[in-house]
């Protein structure tokens, strides 16, 4: 009888505990993520929703005039996916065995590391603008003071360097990240194997590169599909310094900067295209969703056990 | 060669490189905005011996920029709220108790943790839009709840379950109800997943930029990320000011690092590091 009574109190119990949480997380992600991929198949006129349209919106975000700006927008994702990773995840891989080596002050340098994650985008981005001012900023003024006046650039202007130049600003802000993922990684990984290897004359490096590395793809696993769903949804850095049409001349136009501009319009065209602005939505969760799955599938088997 | 990178002197000098480039921008930031716009135009790189501390009171005199730091104090602490106070209950739940369709919410949770906010923001503009709370910080507030409820579910559920169940027997055998178990008994304990949690969401919502750019537009609403960009048309060239603005706006976040940075980092970290 008590037990009944027990039961009949947690039964209570769980439903007035879960039903804030579970409507919360139901009216704002869910419901919401579901008519987002409704909106791709219906005409709009404003935030007017009109007549069913099929794939028609699919179909003009691939002709004239969406779909140079869909390719560009794409090629810049897909470049600075690369780019990040490749020099993200190596930078982070050195920093992390720098840490794992050196114990004494590794509590400061490990907070030094991860020290700029913390920051707002929208800080990071001004504060690195006025550092590559072309006029005012520091790094041109000591360019200049070396007669290195070819470095002495609008590094944020100019459409040739714009990209890797925020590239460069996301690595100073994000690279200690993946460093701590990594750093846990190393930690993780239990020291007989170490210890073994050692005492079975391997040297330093070899050890980095048959036991530590191989057995670092967990963390690796998870770096990579971070990253590639962050470059894929790049927004905040392109906008703050580019603005909406990611300047100069579209040179950091991102999926995601196009995906706004569809969506509420820019300066260029007030109006908004929310067919095809959903349309694209719906590909980029394509893209992200199919190549993180797959991406995250293919990683995991290679993993060994630590 | 091989033996420079083997030694303990190479890789101390590479973490003192790395802290040399993380902290040189920071430290021009701090200096500059103690130095007064013409100074800075002369010559970027000086140290700032006298403080021109008037750039701070010329940000604080602009009326605008005390409120929008107001507002992110609201809607960071407000969504807290929100994200605590149900997550603990749905944690409990789900870390505690077992009954039929539990692997069910579960899966549901779980699901929503992998959907891209910025991606549904069409129809949820839409509905915050129809259920007039566009433009509003309890819809801001309740947004930013449910985007980071899924993960802190997660995260409360499993030190919920970590807890012994002869705690729950033993407080019921004291004639303690549910919710003062609940209470009294399991919150002291879970207290390191609280701050986990606090710190998991309360970090990306105040250094937000997307969500209010797209849900507010009134501009005494609007926050200080949102700000900020105001703020630096109002300000162009006046550097001295603008550097001041970019201070105010990241010093509460660098000091609460400086005091909590081991807190900061397992938060940050706790969506991608196992256990």
């Amino acid at each position: 009888m008590a037990k009944q009574g027990l039961k009949r109190q947690q039964n209570r119990m769980a439903l007035m505990l879960l039903t804030p949480a579970l409507a919360t997380i139901l009216i704002f992600t869910t419901i919401p993520a579901f008519t987002t991929l409704s909106y791709a198949f219906f005409h709009w006129d404003g935030f007017q929703r009109g007549s069913f349209a099929g794939f028609e919106n699919f179909s003009r975000l691939f002709h004239f005039p969406f779909r140079e700006q869909f390719l560009i927008a794409l090629r810049h994702n897909l470049l600075v996916f690369v780019g990040i990773f490749l020099i993200q995840t190596s930078l982070g891989i050195f920093l992390a065995y720098a840490l794992f080596k050196i114990r004494r002050g590794q509590r400061f340098h490990r907070t030094v590391a991860f020290f700029p994650v913390i920051f707002s985008l929208v800080i990071v981005g001004y504060t690195w603008q006025i550092i590559l001012n072309p006029f005012f900023g520091p790094v041109n003024y000591i360019f200049h003071s070396l007669h290195l006046d070819t470095f002495a650039r609008s590094w944020l202007g100019e459409t040739s360097t714009a990209l890797p130049t925020l590239v460069f600003i996301n690595l100073w802000r994000w690279v200690g990240f993946p460093t701590i993922i990594f750093l846990a990684g190393l930690n993780a990984i239990s020291t007989d194997y170490v210890e073994a290897a050692r005492i079975d004359g391997a040297s330093e490096g070899q050890i980095f590169r048959k036991i530590l590395f191989p057995l670092l793809a967990p963390s690796m696993t998870i770096v990579t599909i971070l990253t590639f769903i962050g470059a894929f949804e790049w927004f905040d850095l392109p906008y703050v310094l580019g603005g909406s049409s990611g300047g100069p001349a579209g040179a950091t136009d991102t999926l995601a900067l196009m995906f706004y501009r569809l969506s509420f319009g820019s300066v260029d065209s007030i109006a908004n295209q929310i067919g095809i602005g959903s349309a694209l939505g719906v590909l980029i969760f394509l893209i992200v969703g199919v190549g993180a799955t797959l991406g995250a599938k293919w990683l995991r088997g290679r993993e060994v056990e630590a | 060669m091989i033996r420079i990178i083997g030694s303990k002197l190479f890789w101390r000098s590479v973490l003192i490189f790395n802290a040399i480039s993380v902290l040189l921008p920071v430290f021009f930031l701090v200096n500059s905005s103690l130095r007064s716009s013409t100074d800075f135009a002369n010559n970027p790189m000086q140290l700032a011996k006298h403080p021109y501390w008037h750039n701070f009171a010329q940000v604080w005199q602009n009326g605008d920029f005390a409120n929008f730091l107001k507002n992110s104090l609201v809607i960071t602490g407000g969504s807290l709220v929100f994200i605590l106070a149900f997550g603990v209950g749905a944690g409990f739940v789900l870390g505690r108790y077992q009954f039929r369709g539990q692997n069910l919410i579960l899966g549901f949770v779980l699901t929503a943790m992998l959907i891209p906010a910025k991606l549904m923001i069409l129809p949820l503009f839409i509905q915050l839009k129809w259920m007039h709370l566009l433009d509003s910080q309890i819809g801001l507030i309740l947004v930013y709840a449910s985007g980071s409820l899924p993960a802190a579910i997660f995260i409360l559920s499993g030190f919920f379950r970590a807890l012994p169940v002869d705690l729950d027997n033993a407080a019921r055998m004291d004639g303690a109800s549910e919710g003062q178990m609940i209470r009294k008994v399991l919150m002291p304990l879970v207290k390191p997943g609280l701050a986990i949690v606090t710190i998991y969401a309360a970090i990306p919502i105040w250094n937000d930029f997307f969500l209010p750019l797209v849900f507010i537009q009134s501009p005494e609403k609007k926050t200080i990320m949102q700000g900020l960009t105001i703020f630096f048309g109002e300000y162009a060239s006046q550097w001295g000011v603008l550097f001041a603005g970019l201070m105010i706006a990241s010093l509460p976040l660098i000091i609460l690092y400086l005091i909590l940075s081991e807190q900061f980092i397992k938060g940050l970290t706790a969506g991608a590091v196992k256990g």
